[in-house]
């Protein structure tokens, strides 16, 4: 059977055309930058490269197309026509008259659908899982860097521990369905989510015990929302049902925490060794200043550069990380539209067809490139300060 | 290392800390291969799917998968006797696993005496099944080693000599990229450019195995492989030189009238490799998971194939004796890289 196709120009100007929702609002961030470039500190100073663009460009592009999933794609990703098994790219199918751009899969489904709705996923866990590592790691690097002695070992060689197991091994033995049986991720689940809580709790405590009217009104709303997400992520039950996670989601995320929050620890207690020697440090401490006090808001602050040039490569490493789970088929659905599982369907296949692979592909190493990319442009504008 | 510390001393403190890392690791392992879902996996897998629960828990029963968890920790360490399955009507003894020929009668057999055990999917011993394994992956590594060394070295030598130009510029942008490309990307696009489109070489290198290594077969896991480290480790030298070509020693150097060249060769260059060794020696974990990817992609049989059938079928004493091997590759390499790093760097031999 012969089927319709728009040529190569056609799915160029196609997809360009589909992701209209992401070059409106790629246009707008753009301008505002540029206008406001010298109120906006760093982030300004980010517009000064040409690296700083492209990174954050790229990095903008897949956030606002996991934004506009539902607008961009013309197919649900799930969605099978079985006529287009397999169907090249830019294939009219003649059932809806809707051309499939990118082609279809060894399953009928769209590819480019598919690439659209995996960046949700993407966008969601590995930003989130990041933020989480980042807590954890900060809050007990902290005390390691900062005390040093006997709690630095201890925590030092839990990390190391951690550190020890390649990451595969540690993905093989904590996502698996077999665990998600047992109450493990959701042990570890509680483990983890309570750093956040711990985190700001202590944070607004130290600054404003002196004022107990205002410390009230931040611990209840720290308690509040902490809590809010706490009991939606760990025990799946948000009294308002706003956030839910489903048990396999859960075990990914928790496997992902756990494996990079120790590279966290580690940079924050090596940050935290180096700045401890500084003049303010001493100043505070001749105040009499509480340690955590000290911690959170004399180091913590100047740690800040290298802190978050290690959150952005850490985004892109989560990237990774999930697109290996789901390259091993560890954790997300088989039908799930998320890139590291699209390239092992694809990948097997690739004697046969080419083009459900490169989608995905392209996908992940963009926007890994874009994180990269704005890590180098932030740390050389964290170095020129 | 401490003051007045040898590096004898500090090796044997650091080999001890290794050990009790070991043991603690595989304590963790042996857990959590051990959960309850998991067993019955082995049970179903070694009988078949209809097998009743009975049927299942009387297989975990004789093959003494029952016993208390520290007691078969300890069998499998060494430090308690194995014992051998009973049949519960006649009281006969028989060895658990035929096939690893296990004798009859109850021994001190574990790691430390130098049994890994038996492997339950590959129905062999661990280690027939795991030293071939381990040799096909040596061999691998080996080529990924002398690719991705030298090349991402002269890269970050020649980004970092002269920091801001062009090549700099480009040669920054291109590691990036290839730091942005992990194996199941890159593998994709060589197979796509080089199998698919060109040719010119084999998308498997399951022939590499049985018939030996050719440039045919074992170009593309290669390469690879060895992309995704060349970024990495060309930006830390790069980084390293443009430390290095800073110092006050290279400016004296320069005005003693000596040649751009001469001054790279002769002075910078040795001072600026200290930092990538390092990092090269920590790039094995990042390795192994490479390991992984890349022998499942090209369907390479060695340690990386070894780990995902062992883990994928529950193969408790395989996956035992896997993780073991990787976590000691992972320690020993950081061994290796502190005493190096103190060895090649007079500066910090006291610390």
């Amino acid at each position: 059977m012969e089927f319709e196709t728009i040529g190569v120009l056609g799915i160029v100007t196609g997809v360009i055309a589909r992701f209209w929702p992401v070059w409106l609002a790629l246009g707008i961030i753009l301008f505002l930058s540029l206008r406001f470039k010298k109120v906006l500190g760093l982030y300004g100073h980010l517009f000064d490269t040409g690296v700083g663009i492209a990174g954050l460009m790229i990095c903008l592009f897949w956030l606002f197309t996991a934004i506009f999933a539902d607008v961009i794609a013309p197919f649900d990703p799930l969605q099978q026509i079985p006529i287009m098994k397999d169907a090249m790219p830019g294939t009219i199918d003649p059932g809806t008259g809707q051309v499939f751009l990118l082609g279809g899969d060894r399953l009928a489904r769209d590819v480019f659908s598919r690439m659209v709705f995996g960046s949700q996923i993407v966008l969601v866990i590995a930003p989130a899982a990041t933020l989480f590592a980042l807590m954890v790691g900060t809050t007990l690097g902290l005390p390691a860097g900062y005390y040093g002695g006997r709690i630095d070992n201890f925590l030092s060689f839990l990390a190391n521990l951690v550190l020890a197991f390649p990451v595969i091994l540690l993905f093989y033995l904590l996502v698996t369905p077999g665990i998600r049986e047992t109450a493990i991720p959701q042990w570890l689940a509680g483990v983890f989510f309570i750093f956040p809580v711990i985190f700001f709790g202590t944070l607004f405590y130290t600054r404003f015990k002196g004022r107990p009217g205002l410390l009230a009104v931040q611990l209840a709303i720290t308690v509040l929302i902490g809590g809010w997400v706490y009991v939606g992520l760990v025990f799946n039950a948000d009294p308002l049902g706003i956030i839910s996670i489903s048990p396999n989601e859960l075990n990914i995320f928790v496997a992902v925490v756990f494996a990079s929050s120790p590279g966290v620890f580690r940079i924050v207690r090596g940050l935290v060794m180096d700045i401890k020697t500084r003049d303010y440090v001493a100043a505070a401490q001749t105040r009499g200043e509480n340690p955590w006090y000290i911690m959170l808001w004399e180091v913590l602050p100047n740690a800040r550069g290298p802190l978050i040039v290690d959150a952005c490569l850490r985004i892109g490493y989560t990237t990774i990380l999930l697109g290996t789970l789901g390259y091993f088929g560890l954790g997300l659905a088989p039908e799930s539209p998320d890139w590291g599982t699209g390239i092992k369907e694809s990948s097997r296949l690739l004697r046969a067809y080419i083009h459900p692979a490169l989608p995905p592909v392209f996908a992940l190493m963009s926007f890994v490139l874009g994180l990269n990319l704005l890590a180098d442009a932030l740390r050389e504008q964290s170095l020129k300060d | 290392m401490g003051e007045g510390e040898t590096v004898l001393s500090f090796i044997i403190r650091r080999l001890g800390v290794m050990a009790l890392t070991m043991l603690c690791l595989s304590l963790v392992v042996f857990f959590l291969i051990n959960l309850e879902p998991n067993l019955k996996k082995l049970a179903i897998s070694q009988l078949d799917m209809r097998s009743s629960a009975e049927d299942l828990e009387s297989w975990l029963q004789r093959n003494g998968y029952r016993q208390n968890f520290f007691v078969r920790y300890g069998q499998w360490l060494g430090v308690m006797p194995k014992q051998p399955s009973i049949d519960p009507e006649t009281g006969v003894a028989s060895p658990r696993f035929a096939y690893c020929r296990e004798p009859a009668e109850a021994r001190y057999s574990g790691v430390l005496q130098g049994d890994f055990g038996c492997s339950t999917k590959f129905k062999v011993p661990v280690a027939q099944k795991l030293v071939p394994a381990l040799g096909a992956t040596g061999i691998l590594m080996f080529w990924v080693m002398a690719v991705m060394v030298p090349v991402s070295l002269l890269i970050g030598v020649l980004a970092g000599m002269r920091e801001g130009s062009r090549t700099d510029r480009s040669l920054s942008v291109a590691s990036i990229t290839t730091t942005a490309t992990p194996e199941y990307i890159s593998g994709v696009i060589f197979t796509v450019v080089f199998a698919s489109w060109l040719g010119w070489l084999n998308g498997s290198a399951a022939s590499a195995t049985n018939q030996g290594v050719t440039f045919y077969n074992f170009t593309l896991p290669v390469m690879t492989m060895a992309i995704y480290g060349i970024g990495y480790i060309a930006r830390m030298t790069r980084a390293s030189m443009v430390e290095v070509m800073t110092q006050q020693y290279i400016r004296t150097a320069r005005l003693k009238g000596l040649s751009f060249n001469a001054v790279v060769l002769k002075h910078a260059l040795r001072n600026a490799l200290i930092a990538p060794f390092t990092v090269i020696m920590l790039q094995f974990p990042w390795l192994l998971t490479g390991v992984v990817i890349v022998e499942v992609m090209f369907r390479y049989q060695g340690f990386g194939f070894t780990l995902v059938e062992a883990a994928a079928n529950n193969d408790i004493d395989l996956l035992l004796a896997c993780s073991l091997v990787s976590v000691l590759v992972v320690l020993s390499t950081q061994l290796i890289s502190d005493i190096g790093y103190a060895l090649l760097n007079p500066r910090i031999r006291v610390q």
